[in-house]
């Protein structure tokens, strides 16, 4: 192991990139463990809670690109309440006090705070880029401090936050010297925008690639913008509304037309659909097309606008597209690897308009498809069945049913065979979501046959604890298990403790287990914290061990338990 | 495939004889709920639970098999239509699992566009009506009327007195002769042209109603004299007359 110099080895680690990869090598030996840790850059934590800042920063003394996870997946379905926890504010203050010289920071649910937000704009000369998704806690003040401070900004990527809109001069923050922006996405911004300062950022920008816009910006302004940046790759509009007969729709055709490098198109916040066709020249190129805030857009001129993207390898899309277009997707787009079709109506009051049917023709068209978020009316076990045999390569499969406990639509039996041929049939399954009525049956399917399994989504589903015995027995590379509504009690919460150990974490709403389940598994794993969330309004909450646990959430720390958890969270 | 991957397939940790009481225990519980299983102690505590998931959602046992799906939604969700409101009770928390983000923009983007579309286009469309040589400008909601003569007529009445006003010497007897006053908008010195989006100058009556409506921002009644370089039946129009 020490036949080479230290720096022979760092520059063979500079080869790898991937944190598995990374993380594996720094176990090899002590030699290799101080290499590796003086040359990494880039840390991937998908637990914020699971380190602390102060250790991260000790061990990691040359970072550079930090990744931050805060709340729990099911956070996005108002499972879990607003001040929970996963604040930025402790992070940004410890590395603002060391010396690393941040330059990209990139959050998934988290609270970020606006002064989070100057601080780090203050405090790393080299700041390059920032992407915040699903955050909250912010206004539009903080992307101000942004804009002023980061001189050498690249990247300002905000995907679906909840921002505190204050209205518009965020943009005129970015100083005459910055030229050196290559993404912009302000798409979820609500309030108005300066249209000028936008315009003339963009003309400052030459390395302009990505450009997100919110509905704010209107169809003039977007033609004002694609004139000057041409060489966009990745385009968002904002409100796609013009008289196709006037001037402006004319020039923004003659636009389109020189944007020869757009491969990627999302946005249609407000669109009118007889202008689309100005877009056509740009979709025989197209490999990323994202129509799923556009429900203005279906019938006729969203299937006539898909027939001319033959080169589409993700399509997101609402299910106003119905089973037949999905057909027309089917037999146009042989390329596509990932679909995402949801819900036109998301409180799920209405009927989704596509089917088992609709997705049988793309299971059929579209073989090299391996990425799925289908919502839908209903499904069956023939479809599931046909729909493994037909792609064998599905890595993430997530299936919704609008009715959660719906049975096969034509034979009225559980799902259980359909999942379980899923399940058989993609051997690199990572990510699986269920949906319909399952029985412990479809979680023996998963244990004997999802090898690869990573992540298991489960609600309302199962009879008893052998589901998830079946699940934690036989997913050995389980890192996340997130169950709602499902009969698992203490018997299966506690056969195996030590399987939380080698995964991220484990959430359990309106189950079975019990609070004595819940204390006795914090007593006998330390190093798990298993934290018990109660709802603001419940009553006190007795002490009683064999009361029902509403909410668990059980991670594995390195920390200990945290210390900013607020009153209705109890750690065991 | 369907029935033989159930009994006994590979499985180390499962064992045949697990995955055997696995699939007798699913056979069992294939029935419609609401079945009473006598003895069964794991069976009754499933039974409990399924019941509260079934209230949950709201179902009765009746329903939770072999029903219309379009009937069992409307009975599953009954409040639910207008999403601007907070959910109805029925309605389970978190589910479907849509995140909250798209929610709140579905929830805007539907409010919006049932705004504009009550009683034909809710918002009003007031554009300000100029005619030259009246004292002032006066202002209509072009959502009120659906054709072109409807808004003729709408303008010729309110423009009235001062048409007269111009022809001198017929007075009130003019006024209250509404072919005459037709007859001194369209056919006599006046064009009636528009401002568009664009900010363009054009003459009224060309595009169909609807595109104009979108695209008017305000009207000019201008004098034949004044109408030269506009269009060409404008144009025409001023030499028929002179």
């Amino acid at each position: 192991m020490n036949y080479f110099p230290d720096e022979v080895l760092e520059h063979v680690f500079d080869f790898i990139s991937s944190h598995k990869d990374r993380n594996s090598v720094s176990l090899v030996c002590k030699s290799w463990y101080k290499i590796e840790r003086f040359s990494r850059q880039r840390v991937f934590i998908g637990n914020c809670y699971s380190i602390s800042p102060d250790r991260l920063i000790a061990r990691f003394p040359g970072l550079k690109s930090l990744t931050l996870k805060g709340k729990p997946h099911f956070a996005d379905f108002n499972l879990v309440p607003h001040d929970w926890g996963g604040f930025l504010d402790p992070w940004i203050r410890a590395l603002a006090k060391s010396r690393i010289g941040l330059e990209e920071l990139r959050l998934k649910r988290m609270v970020v705070s606006d002064e989070s937000l100057e601080l780090l704009s203050k405090s790393f000369l080299n700041f390059k880029s920032l992407v915040l998704v699903s955050c909250e806690g912010f206004t539009t003040d903080g992307i101000a401090a942004i804009a002023a401070n980061c001189r050498f900004l690249r990247e300002l990527d905000l995907q679906e936050n909840e921002v505190d809109d204050h209205r518009g001069h965020w943009l005129s923050c970015f100083p005459e010297s910055c030229t050196s922006l290559v993404s912009l996405n302000f798409a979820c911004l609500k309030g108005e925008i300066n249209l000028g300062a936008l315009e003339r950022l963009v003309v400052r920008s030459p390395n302009l690639k990505s450009l997100r816009l919110n509905r704010a910006v209107p169809l003039d302004t977007l033609q004002k913008i694609l004139m000057r940046a041409p060489q966009v790759v990745d385009l968002g509009t904002g409100s796609y509304v013009h008289d196709p007969s006037s001037e402006v729709y004319n020039k923004l055709k003659s636009a389109f037309q020189r944007c020869k490098s757009i491969r990627s198109l999302s946005g249609f916040l407000e669109v009118a659909p007889r202008c689309m066709s100005a877009i056509y020249p740009i979709c025989t190129n197209l490999t990323f097309l994202n129509l799923s805030y556009a429900p203005g857009l279906h019938g006729n001129e969203l299937t006539k606008l898909i027939q001319h993207c033959r080169k589409l390898q993700r399509l997101w899309i609402l299910d106003c597209i119905g089973d037949k277009g999905l057909g027309v997707v089917a037999s146009t787009c042989k390329e596509l690897q990932e679909l995402r079709v949801f819900p036109s109506d998301p409180y799920g009051a209405g009927n989704a308009a596509v089917t088992e049917e609709g997705l049988v023709l793309i299971s059929a068209g579209c073989t090299k498809l391996n990425s799925l978020l289908y919502f839908c009316q209903q499904m069956t076990n023939a479809a599931l069945i046909t729909v493994a045999k037909n792609c064998p390569n599905f890595i993430r499969f997530r299936l919704c049913i609008l009715d959660p406990i719906k049975p096969d639509a034509v034979t009225n039996q559980p799902l259980d065979e359909g999942f379980g041929a899923i399940v058989q049939s993609c051997k690199g399954l990572k990510r699986l979501s269920l949906s319909g009525l399952l029985t412990d049956q479809v979680f023996l399917y998963i244990g004997m046959y999802a090898e690869q399994l990573e992540m298991l989504s489960i609600a309302f589903a199962g009879d008893s604890d052998k589901g998830m015995l079946y699940v934690l027995n036989g997913c050995k590379k389980l890192r996340k298990l997130e169950i709602r509504d499902c009969p698992f009690g203490n018997a299966a919460l506690l056969e195996d403790v030590g399987k939380y150990e080698t995964m991220r974490s484990l959430w359990m709403s309106s189950c079975e287990v019990t609070l004595g389940g819940c204390k006795t598994l914090a007593e006998k794993m330390p190093s798990l914290s298993v934290e018990i969330i109660n709802d603001t309004d419940q009553m006190e909450f007795s002490l009683d061990d064999r009361q029902k646990v509403e909410k668990m959430y059980l991670y594995r720390t390195l920390v200990g338990h945290r210390e900013d958890a607020p009153e209705f969270v109890w750690i065991l | 495939m369907g029935v033989g991957l159930k009994l006994g397939k590979g499985g180390g940790d499962v064992g045949g004889e697990k995955a055997k009481m696995g699939f007798e225990e699913t056979e069992l519980r294939l029935g419609l709920p609401g079945n009473i299983r006598a003895g069964e102690g794991e069976v009754a505590r499933k039974r409990g639970f399924s019941e509260t998931v079934d209230l949950k959602l709201n179902l009765s046992s009746k329903e939770s098999s072999g029903v219309d799906p379009n009937e069992k939604e409307k009975n599953l969700l009954p409040c639910a239509t207008d999403p601007a409101k907070p959910p109805a009770k029925a309605q389970v928390v978190g589910w479907p699992p849509v995140r909250s983000f798209r929610k709140n923009m579905f929830a805007t983007q539907k409010s919006s566009s049932e705004e504009s579309e009550k009683g034909g286009a809710g918002n009003a469309a007031f554009v300000k009506v100029s005619m030259d040589g009246a004292p002032y400008l006066r202002k209509v909601d072009l959502r009120m009327y659906k054709t072109y003569l409807e808004l003729s007529d709408a303008l010729a009445k309110m423009f009235s007195s001062f048409t007269i006003g111009n022809c001198g010497s017929q007075g009130v007897k003019d006024f209250m002769n509404e072919s005459k006053l037709m007859d001194l908008l369209n056919g006599s010195d006046y064009v009636p042209t528009y401002e568009d989006k664009d900010g363009d100058w054009m003459l009224v009556g060309d595009v169909p109603w609807d595109m104009f409506v979108e695209s008017c921002k305000r009207l000019r009644i201008m004098k034949g004299t004044e109408a030269i370089g506009l269009a060409p039946r404008a144009m025409e129009k001023c030499k028929n007359r002179s």
